[in-house]
């Protein structure tokens, strides 16, 4: 990641918001983390996932990580918002909401 | 600003008289006037009664009202005679024309006791022979140049070919009629 | 040399669009601002510009596209009149708070209703705090003059913000008049090049524009954009400086005209102020010492320099060419009067007169009786009613 051209944050004063409030960087949901959102919380059964790869895309807040090798790991509660769409995408009930 | 000289044109729309009036400007925009060249929009109709104005000045014009008080008046039809109060504020050291086959003494009855000088041109006969058609606006503009007397008749003329030559680009044949409506109607006026 | 003329207002800023060669050109056609669009088109179709030109729907799309455009790094220009205006209410919100240096001749006409095309000022003042600057010209030549400046002062860096050019419907937009035009290479060489430091089209920095802006933000950007506004009036007069070098002609935040010993003045904008001049002129002969203050600059509004030029008249009539229905005055009247009293000059007689509504015509005699008026209040130093009609019938 590049360095931020601008924080801003609620704090922030009208000197360091930019005009319009253009966001200058892309990608800057990154700085904005949701998992406080979440009310119920997905669970990952390793066990029963066969590393299909479908629950991965359907993520909104692209809280399925994925490491080299192409598999999957457990949720970053960071962003998730709990919404439940890989649970329902998952054939092998390897994701269930708790 | 003494030698302001404000002109009233009533006509009806489609005649032409919105376009004789920045003619007129032009004409004497081109002799190194100062002018103002507008008509007062209304429901614009075909052959509804329509008005517009010229200011002409050796000075730059800040007024920026209708006109109230001519030093002169066209009217580009005669039938507006007694439909319009054409003499209205006109100043009797001014002059009004008349397009009309009639003569001054004729029309004057029409004109509600005005004092001032009444001239007259039969616009349509000058330009049905001169153009083929009946488009008074060129006549009338002749006419007041020479009644008004606002710029030299040769320099009129001679900036009339050249606005003409640029105008009918594509039909050049028509520059011919119009520059003998000009000079037919600047001998025609009568009552001056 | 510049290059002498005779076109309407509405040729003239068309005139202006053609010299500027902006990128995009979005507008609907509504009178009498109509004949804006339509010039330039011609000068589209015939190659003397190479601006895209969008013919929308509506204003609402007019002001969509050039917020579009803007904020993709073009320079863009619109027009439009009264309903049109009020069709792209919303949109002028937008532009003004995304910081887009969008320039619009308004081409001032009633809004309805009834319905009536001529002109008033109804049309701009209701969009006086819409965020943008409201530059006013008395002529063809200043709307003219104007449409050129409003590009730098728009996209000025310490700016950025819209302008809307606004010149009188008919009065001036239909009416031709000797005029002096810059050399096209000239008006160029004036309006430069526009280079956005922040863009959408710009693949080098990815970035998001319109962002949602919550209680903690919204307050600072609106500050932002008043900011912007005080700063403009520094960057109106260094703009007209660099223009007067250019062509001699002068502008400032206002015209004074025999304002140096006035003891009354009239406060009136646009093509009504050139009737005052004429009526002054005749004033001054019989010794009135009458005077006039012409705001040009409507926003940002010159509070202590417009306070300062009336603060040793006896008395002044400030006149609105609409009505604010606040069972008052109007915004001119409003804000001269404020900056009076703010300014701590309260010694000077006001009097507000709503006129010319509805393309009522006003005469010399009509702004003579104002003059006359003013002598009375200055006789019996008393103003009986304040709130006060010019030119209507009963």
């Amino acid at each position: 990641m590049t360095e931020k051209k601008c924080k801003i944050n609620a704090s922030s004063t009208w000197q360091e918001l930019t005009p319009g409030g253009t966001i200058y960087d892309a990608a800057n949901s990154e700085e904005f983390e949701t998992g406080d959102w979440r009310s119920r919380r997905p669970v990952f059964y390793e066990d029963k996932c066969k590393q299909c790869g479908l629950c991965v895309p359907t993520c909104p807040d692209s809280a399925i990580p994925v490491i080299e090798g192409g598999k999957r790991t457990d949720f970053n509660f960071d962003f998730c918002k709990g919404c439940g769409v890989c649970a329902k995408a998952c054939p092998f009930g390897a994701i269930s909401m708790e | 600003m003494s030698n302001l000289v404000e002109i009233r044109w009533h006509g009806r729309g489609g005649q032409g008289a919105k376009t004789a009036s920045l003619l007129l400007a032009d004409a004497a925009f081109n002799t190194g006037k100062y002018i103002q060249g507008f008509p007062e929009y209304g429901p614009e109709r075909m052959g509804a009664p329509i008005t517009a104005y010229n200011r002409i000045s050796d000075e730059p014009i800040t007024i920026h009202s209708n006109i109230y008080e001519p030093d002169y008046v066209v009217v580009v039809d005669d039938t507006l005679l007694e439909a319009v109060d054409v003499t209205a504020g006109l100043k009797e050291e001014g002059a009004i024309v008349i397009n009309t086959t009639k003569t001054p003494e004729e029309v004057k009855g029409l004109l509600k006791g005005y004092k001032g000088k009444v001239c007259t041109i039969d616009a349509k006969t000058i330009s049905i022979e001169t153009l083929g058609k009946y488009f008074p606006n060129t006549p009338m503009l002749a006419a007041i140049v020479k009644v008004s007397g606002i710029m030299d008749e040769q320099d009129f003329l001679n900036d009339m070919v050249e606005s003409f030559k640029h105008k009918f680009a594509k039909k050049p044949e028509v520059i011919d009629g119009n520059m003998a409506a000009l000079k037919r109607s600047l001998e025609e006026v009568k009552g001056l | 040399m510049s290059i002498r003329e005779r076109l309407s207002g509405n040729e003239a800023v068309a005139n202006a669009m053609r010299q500027i060669n902006p990128d995009v050109v979005a507008a609907f056609p509504i009178t009498p601002s109509t004949e804006v669009p339509q010039y330039f088109s011609t000068f589209v179709n015939n190659g003397k510009v190479d601006t895209e030109f969008v013919p929308v729907e509506s204003e609402h799309s007019a002001m969509s596209a050039c917020i579009g455009a803007s904020s993709a790094g073009g320079r863009v220009m619109t027009a439009t009149s009264a309903n049109g205006l009020s069709l792209m209410w919303e949109m002028l919100y937008i532009a003004a708070s995304l910081r887009l240096p969008i320039v619009m001749s308004c081409v001032n006409r009633a809004v309805s209703g009834p319905l009536n095309i001529h002109n008033d000022h109804s049309d701009s003042m209701g969009a006086r705090d819409s965020g943008w600057i409201q530059l006013y010209g008395e002529t063809n030549q200043e709307a003219y003059d104007n449409a050129l400046m409003a590009i730098r002062i728009a996209e000025h860096k310490d700016v950025m913000l819209p302008v809307m050019n606004c010149y009188d419907g008919f009065i001036t937009s239909h009416s031709i008049e000797n005029i002096e035009l810059l050399e096209d290479d000239k008006a160029k060489g004036f309006v430069g090049t526009y280079h956005p430091e922040h863009f959408l089209l710009n693949k080098k920095e990815p970035i998001a524009v319109g962002p949602l802006d919550v209680q903690p933000y919204l307050f600072e950007h609106k500050f932002q954009q008043a900011e912007a506004m005080r700063k403009a009036k520094d960057v109106i007069l260094e703009v007209s400086e660099e223009f007067y070098k250019l062509t001699g002609r002068k502008y400032g935040l206002f015209e004074e005209y025999k304002m140096d010993d006035a003891e009354i003045a009239v406060v009136v904008l646009n093509s009504t102020a050139g009737t005052a001049k004429y009526t002054i002129d005749r004033l001054r002969e019989k010794g009135v010492k009458a005077g006039l203050v012409k705001p040009r600059v409507f926003r940002p509004f010159p509070v202590t320099e417009i306070a300062e030029s009336l603060k040793n008249c006896k008395a002044v009539a400030i006149l609105d060419k609409c009505d604010s229905t606040n069972g008052a005055a109007g915004p001119l009247y409003t804000e001269v009067t404020s900056a009076l009293y703010t300014t701590g000059i309260t010694d000077v007689k006001t009097v507000a007169y709503t006129f010319g509504i509805g393309g009522r015509d006003v005469k010399s005699s009509d702004i003579e009786k104002v003059y006359t008026d003013l002598q009375e209040i200055v006789a019996s130093g008393k103003v009986e009613n304040p709130f006060r009609y010019l030119g209507l019938k009963g």
